[in-house]
């Protein structure tokens, strides 16, 4: 069990979102609040344009400035983002860390993983040398289970299968120290075995480090997998909100029981019953 | 095969093969590959991406030509034809691609698309090629007003339901679905599936089924075949591969996939059982 945490690491209440788009302002976000506290996770989980990355990157004021119009209150560590945009700016990167969805463009491909790796450490650690950096980088590639780190620090993006660079993008948000990591899709772009993997580790980190999670996913398995609380977006707002368990075994709302009925059915195999858990594919 | 020898399958793959070439040599996509589809049947292909998934469902719409192997349709072998032999029956064999954005035309609208095909196949006269590229697209549930719209005007779902009606409008015996529906939401997933069953249904048209996700396999196919690294390592009737698979690989990939009503309790599930660790390593292969 994760212990209940006072003060929420993450406070969002009411907040909306308009953006402004060719067709004139949309209200992608129309007053969602929900809190993340620490060791937590919790999954906005909801189809294309029902608004869970818009409502992701509002909170981490990553939306074009100008386009986006953000009214409401998001508080990260008690600093209201949504009233001052420098806040969300000293968080990023130390406090919060966001794990894009994309593993295969979010890196430079110009730059090896090391100076990339070596770059969101100084971000934090300022007064770091390069050669302590790398030192401190090597661990992390280590804990992400990247085999070889002191090789690997000198390759290319270009050089890693899909879901390694995932792993070291997860260490670049690690660089920071995060107590909240943002995953937006994190393993959409993964093959369902390197899925799990990843799942498992982020998982891991949390039990370790206590890091709070906000996970944005449209796979309802792996929301059933990870979560504490599921919020169930469509068009701008939750339309359920409850613990992961009964979110899928006792859904209230019937676009939930939709979404439910949708996900193709497996059926049971000869493991069941083997794990209490689901087991996960990933090796330790 | 078991059956009696009078009924060979309608689609028949033997051994075959595909390289590429590259700049570091011939790579072998497609190693050896053998499986059979009965006429009205519904095959799948599953494994994990670079597996020769989608190289297999381009060779066996002839996109790509084998190295070697034999690529039987109803009596008639694909694999060695040239291009003008080829060219009469491709009408024959249709694909539905994986990329609803980058597979249809842009500049042309719906009627166009669907039409396009009529057009090849000899209709000649246009009022006849856009009544039937109407029906086409009714069938495949898109409203009346969808027939003068361009890509850019429709969603995902909808989108991939254009390049259904356009395969379709030649006909097919054999439809090849190349992950068609990777790239949709799970409900729009679900409305996609009941069409393809719908359409089997109606037509007994026969379905290769080309995919990485274990539900939509169990949903669409009778029998799947598992690919790993352009080999088969395992094949058989969907409902047993799936619930008790042979292959270390393909329990792998049968203990990867999340099936949200299957799974009980919460984090922290560090704490999987030994039997689920033990055989676990396959799955993030080094």
């Amino acid at each position: 069990m994760t212990s209940p945490a006072r003060d929420p690491l993450l406070e969002v209440e009411d907040l909306q979102i308009e953006l402004v788009t060719h067709r004139g302002v949309v209200r992608a976000v129309d007053g969602v609040s929900f809190t993340v506290g620490r060791g937590e996770t919790v999954t906005l989980i909801g189809e294309s344009g029902s608004g869970k990355s818009t409502t992701a990157m509002g909170v981490l004021r990553l939306l074009p400035e100008g386009l986006a119009v953000l009214s409401g209150a998001a508080r990260i560590g008690g600093e209201d983002v949504v009233a001052d945009p420098d806040a969300a700016r000293r968080a990023r990167g130390r406090t919060v860390s966001l794990i894009p969805q994309d593993p295969m463009t979010a890196l430079s491909p110009v730059h090896t993983v090391g100076r990339q790796l070596g770059d969101a450490l100084r971000l934090r650690h300022p007064e770091l040398s390069r050669a302590e950096a790398r030192e401190r980088g090597t661990q992390l590639l280590d804990q992400v289970r990247i085999t070889k780190p002191e090789t690997r620090w000198k390759a290319y993006p270009h050089q890693f299968s899909g879901g390694m660079l995932q792993r070291i993008l997860i260490a670049i948000a690690l660089a920071a120290e995060p107590r909240l990591l943002v995953a937006d899709e994190p393993t959409s772009a993964l093959d369902a075995t390197v899925q799990a993997s990843i799942l498992d580790l982020l998982m891991d980190l949390q039990e370790r480090t206590g890091v709070g999670m906000l996970m944005i996913t449209h796979d309802l398995g792996v929301a059933r997998l990870v979560s504490d609380r599921i919020h169930v977006m469509k068009e701008g707002r939750f339309v359920e909100s409850g613990p992961a368990e009964q979110i899928v075994e006792r859904p209230a709302h019937a676009y939930t029981r939709k979404l439910l009925a949708a996900v193709p059915s497996l059926g049971p195999w000869d493991e069941d019953g083997l794990t209490d858990h689901t087991p996960l594919g990933a090796a330790r | 095969m078991s059956r009696p020898a009078a009924q060979s399958p309608f689609l028949d793959v033997e051994d075959l093969v595909v390289d590429y070439s590259t700049p570091a040599g011939p790579v072998r996509a497609v190693d050896h590959v053998s499986f059979g589809v009965p006429r009205g049947g519904s095959l799948a292909v599953v494994g994990e991406s670079g597996c020769g998934k989608s190289t297999l469902a381009r060779a066996i719409v002839r996109l790509l030509k084998p190295a070697a192997g034999r690529l039987v349709l109803d009596g008639t072998d694909l694999a060695t034809l040239s291009e003008r032999r080829l060219r009469p029956l491709r009408r024959r064999v249709q694909m539905v691609f994986q990329d609803p954005y980058g597979s249809l035309d842009p500049h042309l609208t719906a009627e166009e698309i669907v039409a396009e095909p009529l057009r090849l196949a000899g209709v000649r006269d246009k009022g006849e090629r856009r009544r039937r590229a109407g029906e086409l697209l009714d069938r495949v549930g898109l409203p009346t007003t969808a027939r003068e719209r361009r890509p850019a005007e429709f969603s995902g779902g909808q989108r991939q339901r254009i390049g259904i009606a356009r395969a379709l409008a030649s006909e097919p015996d054999l439809l090849v679905c190349d992950e068609a529906t990777s790239a949709l939401d799970v409900s729009v997933q679900a409305q996609v599936l009941d069409l393809l069953r719908e359409l089997q249904a109606e037509t007994g048209i026969t379905y290769i089924v080309i995919a990485h996700h274990l539900g939509v396999v169990s949903e669409i196919s009778d029998d799947v075949v598992v690919l790993k690294a352009g080999r088969v390592v395992e094949s058989g009737p969907t409902a047993a591969v799936l619930s008790s698979p042979a292959d270390p690989y393909t329990r792998a990939l049968r203990r990867a996939a999340l099936d949200p009503t299957a799974i009980r309790g919460l984090k922290p599930r560090a704490a999987a059982a030994p039997a689920a660790a033990a055989v676990s390593s396959e799955g993030t292969g080094k």
